[in-house]
């Protein structure tokens, strides 16, 4: 499954995504479920509000993260997140 | 403290809160302890919204609200908003049952998640008997009600030998009525499931045909609807990872208060059950006999001692052990490495040949009157 670059990334609206004070790290919860998240996961899907494409959030992401070359690991964690059913995409235009 | 040695204790991220026993429905599979109708001393409203507190500083985020049929209990919309506010995910167990309109947008307004409902089979006739109620209609009719209102919906079939022939029509009924999550959960047998087995266990030719039937609909619907597919452990040849390990993630508190590292351990002998009527959740789930007495390896026997795979299914359910063996400290007889694996295949062997269960020879419903009896015997 390749990514449409022209698609934009929300959240989806039946999983909450949530920072655990007590595990220290982000969480995604859904029905009878619960998955820990690492923090550059958490970071990607914080960028999943509905007006960013794949190339925008990557700009965003090396941006503040001072680096480069991150497009393959977010083009593959989007992937795996859509599968997921964590988020959905929709055409931008 | 027995069994506790070194292991690091994580937080509990699972609270199961059984409101109540009461419950509209007697299924004959209830993983309710038999005696139940000695325990109806319930809890509070205070000492509930106490319980959710001290649950969620300790690390607890997902909230089973369960029974019993929890809708018996008129707070549960208090309930349900002091946990929304605590930052819990709460999902309601439920069998759907007094469960209008009206009371599902009161839930949504007060901030729960999820619904899952039970339904006990896909053809009317039989999801009435084994609920011992007229409930069907009632339940297909709540099933588009919470999608109505935006729930994520989970329909929630158990299965056994009553129903396992219908795998088929349970899943096209699942797409019906578009769940969101389909839980075909084969039978544990616990509580009154236990005390059914002979009737309800099914054989292996017919686990394996309605899993072959599941395992299809599972790839075709993937991205549609999720499947989650409880097995039948009996029929494994390795035990479960029995609550993730003993007092890692999950904490059940039963409707009278009894604190249970898993919820059929109220039936293990000697240890000693806290209660939140006495402690608080902090000492129980850190300092109590019943949550470190399997904690870590240290308890474990032969072959468990020394297997690899002691890491992940942490020598599997203490209860099932115990059920058996009459020794709740040995490997689960599940396991292939038991010594005891004989005494499970003993009873796969009496479903195979029928002689288990004489055909005609009744359920035992999950009722206060059979409870009772069944107390007193």
């Amino acid at each position: 499954m390749a990514l449409d670059p022209n698609s934009v990334f929300q959240f989806s609206p039946t999983h909450r995504l949530q920072w655990e004070e007590t595990q220290q790290k982000h969480v995604i919860l859904y029905p009878e479920g619960l998955v820990e998240l690492s923090d550059s996961a958490a970071e990607i899907l914080k960028l999943c509000d509905g007006t960013r494409d794949l190339s925008e959030m990557v700009t965003a992401l090396e941006n503040k993260f001072e680096t480069t070359d991150l497009m393959d690991d977010v083009a593959e964690f989007l992937e795996a997140a859509l599968h997921n059913g964590w988020i959905r995409e929709r055409s931008h235009h | 403290m027995a069994g506790s040695g070194n292991a690091r204790i994580t937080n509990p991220r699972w609270l199961l809160a059984e409101l109540t026993y009461r419950c509209p429905l007697q299924c004959p599979y209830c993983s309710n302890p038999v005696d139940f109708a000695q325990h109806l001393n319930e809890l509070g409203t205070e000492d509930w919204l106490r319980v959710l507190s001290e649950a969620r500083a300790m690390g607890a985020v997902q909230l089973g609200l369960s029974g019993g049929e929890p809708l018996t209990r008129p707070d549960l919309a208090i309930l349900v908003r002091h946990a929304r506010q605590l930052g819990y995910y709460s999902n309601l167990i439920t069998s759907g049952q007094g469960l209008t309109e009206e009371r599902i947008v009161e839930l949504r307004e007060a901030g729960l998640d999820h619904i899952q409902i039970s339904i006990q089979s896909p053809e009317k006739t039989l999801n009435d008997q084994l609920a011992g109620t007229e409930s069907f209609e009632n339940k297909k009719t709540v099933a588009r009600l919470v999608k109505k209102h935006g729930y994520p919906m989970v329909l929630c079939v158990v299965i056994h030998r009553q129903n396992i022939h219908q795998m088929r029509e349970i899943l096209e009924m699942a797409i019906e009525l578009q769940a969101d999550y389909l839980e075909l959960a084969n039978t544990q047998y616990y509580g009154w499931a236990l005390l059914n087995r002979a009737q309800l266990l099914p054989t292996r030719a017919q686990f394996e045909e309605a899993e072959a039937i599941a395992q299809d609909y599972k790839a075709r619907l993937q991205g549609r609807m999720k499947i989650y597919y409880v097995v039948p452990d009996y029929y494994e040849d390795r035990p479960k990872a029995c609550m993730n390990g003993w007092g890692t993630t999950f904490l059940t508190i039963a409707p009278d208060g009894l604190a249970l590292p898993c919820h059929a351990a109220r039936d293990l002998p000697g240890l000693n059950c806290p209660n939140v009527r006495d402690m608080s959740i902090e000492d129980i789930w850190l300092h109590s006999e019943a949550f470190n007495h399997f904690r870590g390896e240290d308890w474990m026997r032969e072959p468990c001692r020394t297997c690899p795979e002691r890491t992940k299914d942490f020598g599997g359910c203490r209860c099932q052990a115990f059920q058996f063996t009459g020794d709740m400290n040995a490997t689960d007889p599940v396991c292939g490495l038991s010594p005891h694996r004989a005494l499970v295949d003993r009873v796969i062997g009496a479903t195979e040949s029928g002689e288990q269960a004489p055909a005609g020879q009744p359920l035992t419903f999950r009722n206060t009157r059979n409870s009772r009896l069944l107390a007193a015997d």
